[in-house]
């Protein structure tokens, strides 16, 4: 009997003790290994971003958040910035092929001139994001705006305004950047993909402003003085079209000109929309693309597969900014971002 | 016949050998021919609003290219002016975002401009270094010292509330644009400094002949430096124009073909690039010239492609006849001239 309850007393108490010894360990928390090889497997990790030029809102935001990430999981980030020259941007993917980083990101200047640099490279092993603007070839991942579909809404907008009966008249113009990029030659076939279902629709000037304000500026009041019942027009870019605003604005024309433009969706811009120059402001979202960009470069310095073995894209969704939601989600400065 | 058409002939080669006889003239014809033809194939091109537009467009180009022409007649070439009115222009906005006054900002924007243009003259009177290498070199330098210590971004709006500042660019005087009445009236400012000032007396002197000009005792050294500082003040002016009429102003049109577009007016205007000839009539000849065909080809809405194509034929048949009619013998030669 004694023995019996001997017994049962020792089992309560180991019983007891296991279960204050579990408690205890849960009061610590449980070690989480994928944490743990998370964040010490991306140590010693390198990746580098070249990129058209440093120095515009695009690629400094970008870079803003790739070099939080970096700094946040210890992997090295460089830039080598080649300054709008395509030439030196080659010269940097050569040496950096021979250098073997684990990741290159690249922001091509056209669709040509690093496609066989890209091939080269990945098959040195080099693992390769795209940002924003695409090459030929196709990489590891490409993340970034679908210049087509930037264009078809540009140009849905404006038949929206100028189509047969809608607006003062059908002409329209367009302002693009310089001929061979990306930007220009995707978003030039979404333009004319819409517009060409609607014949009524005029072009009446397209030309190309080397993304300069002031060439804008006065390529648009040429032409609103050939066509004073100009009713649309479309930028390629943001940073350009703040000169085709200001010549609308001056001849007097705001009412009248609607106009379409895109950008990164810098507070900059946005403040062009706030004061009305700017009547849609498509905006690709450079927070959002910085994100996504971070996810692709740790996914593929994580992953086990050799460069150029899968292929994955995404374009992001786009941001219609028009006076009515200019506000702080939709808009961003590059200090919100450091 | 009158007496004083008797005596004009006597004295002289008539009109029509002097127009074809000089390249100023040979320019002339053609920007007579080029306006008539425009004037009759496109309409509204002859219309007073497409004109003012046309002087507009290129006010700024001559405005710069009034500069250039101070150093050109001194047998010097600034191709550094671009880079200081980028970096002087942004960064006195970023100065003025940054809290402090605006008009303080654009005196220290001034300021660094005039220390600019001080330093490159010192390299060439004192260093002896050739213009061209001096000022190539120069440029970088400035671009390079502003982007990495001035400011970040390219692309810099003018900053908020400075409405006396957006009429510079935007507003009009008798229904003219202050733009074309500031170029107007540096035109005034130059022609009589070069033609009723001791300064410009010895700047076609030196022009003429650098050697004899420093036997002779005038302080040559000093003088260029006082032309590169003048030359680097009114790229500054130039620059503020710029911005105010696009509202922004974007560094990277140092790395335009802008500079360029300053040395077709030069030359086409038909200033010597040997120095020693030519004055503001050039420069107003070859902005205009300048002008009528810009202006044209956007009407016709030419490719981009194509207008530079036509720019740069233009330039090289300039240069052409400029050697042709202004040759190039042992006085006029020199080491290191262009």
């Amino acid at each position: 009997m004694m023995s019996g309850l001997f017994t049962k007393a020792l089992l309560a108490a180991v019983a007891l003790a296991a279960s204050l010894s579990v408690a205890g360990a849960q009061d610590k928390g449980l070690e989480n290994p994928r944490s743990t090889a998370f964040h010490t497997s991306l140590k010693d990790k390198k990746v580098v971003f070249v990129p058209l030029s440093m120095g515009f809102d695009l690629t400094e935001g970008w870079a803003a958040q790739m070099r939080k990430q970096a700094d946040r999981l210890g992997y090295s980030f460089d830039i080598r910035d080649p300054a709008w020259s395509t030439d030196a941007g080659t010269k940097a993917i050569q040496s950096l092929i021979t250098e073997k980083p684990d990741l290159m990101v690249i922001h091509n200047p056209d669709i040509q001139s690093y496609a066989r640099l890209l091939k080269q490279a990945q098959a040195a092993g080099i693992k390769i994001v795209q940002i924003n603007l695409e090459s030929n070839t196709t990489t590891d991942s490409y993340v970034g705006a679908d210049w087509t579909e930037i264009g078809r809404k540009a140009a849905e907008a404006i038949v929206e305004k100028c189509d047969a009966g809608k607006g003062v008249s059908t002409k329209v113009a367009i302002d693009t950047g310089v001929p061979t990029a990306a930007s220009d030659v995707f978003q030039l076939d979404g333009i004319y993909k819409v517009l060409n279902e609607h014949p009524d629709i005029q072009v009446v000037s397209q030309q190309a402003t080397e993304y300069n304000p002031e060439k804008a500026r006065s390529i648009m009041s040429t032409v609103l003085q050939q066509h004073g019942d100009l009713c649309g027009a479309i930028g390629i870019w943001d940073n350009q079209d703040t000169g085709t605003a200001s010549a609308i604005k001056e001849a007097g024309k705001s009412d009248q000109v609607f106009l379409v433009t895109s950008g990164g969706g810098n507070q900059v811009g946005c403040e062009n929309v706030k004061n009305g120059l700017f009547n849609l402001y498509i905006s690709y979202n450079v927070p959002l693309q910085g994100d996504l960009l971070n996810q692709e470069i740790v996914r593929l310095l994580l992953s086990d597969g050799t460069a150029g073995e899968v292929q994955t894209m995404y374009f992001n969704p786009l941001t219609m900014i028009t006076k009515n939601n200019v506000n702080q989600r939709n808009c961003w400065t590059l200090d919100e971002l450091k | 016949m009158s007496a004083a058409e008797q005596q004009t002939g006597a004295r002289g080669p008539t009109i029509r050998e002097r127009l074809l006889q000089s390249q100023e003239g040979i320019v002339f014809l053609l920007a007579v021919v080029a306006f008539l033809a425009f004037s009759i194939l496109l309409p509204s091109f002859l219309s007073s609003g497409n004109l003012l537009v046309l002087v507009r467009s290129v006010s700024i180009l001559g405005i710069l290219a009034l500069g250039m022409a101070l150093v050109v007649i001194a047998r010097g070439i600034d191709v550094s002016m671009i880079a200081v009115m980028v970096v002087s222009v942004s960064w006195a906005f970023v100065i003025t975002r940054a809290g402090y006054p605006f008009e303080l900002a654009l005196l220290i924007g001034a300021s660094f401009a005039m220390l600019a243009g001080i330093m490159i003259g010192t390299l060439i009177a004192f260093g002896e270094v050739p213009p061209i290498f001096a000022t190539l070199a120069a440029g970088s330098v400035i671009y390079g010292t502003g982007r990495t210590f001035f400011f970040t971004l390219e692309m810099q709006n003018v900053p908020p509330d400075t409405e006396w500042f957006r009429l510079i660019g935007q507003g009009n005087v008798f229904g003219i644009p202050v733009t074309v009445v500031a170029f107007a009236l540096l035109c005034v400012v130059v022609q009589l400094v070069l033609r009723r000032t001791r300064f410009g007396w010895m700047t076609y002197a030196m022009g003429n002949n650098p050697n004899t000009a420093r036997v002779s005792g005038l302080p040559t050294r000093p003088m260029i430096v006082a032309q590169y500082a003048s030359t680097a003040l009114i790229a500054y002016v130039a620059g503020l124009i710029l911005a105010s009429s696009a509202a922004a102003i974007n560094a990277r049109l140092f790395n335009s073909t802008m500079i360029y577009d300053i040395l077709l007016v030069v030359v086409l205007g038909g200033i010597g690039l040997n120095g020693g000839h030519g004055s503001v009539r050039n420069v107003i000849l070859g902005t205009v010239f300048v002008g009528i065909l810009l202006n044209g080809m956007t009407i016709m809405n030419i490719d981009y492609t194509i207008q530079n194509l036509v720019k740069g034929v233009v330039l090289l048949l300039a240069i052409v006849v400029d050697s042709l009619v202004n040759p190039r013998d042992e006085q006029t030669s020199q080491q290191g001239d262009l």
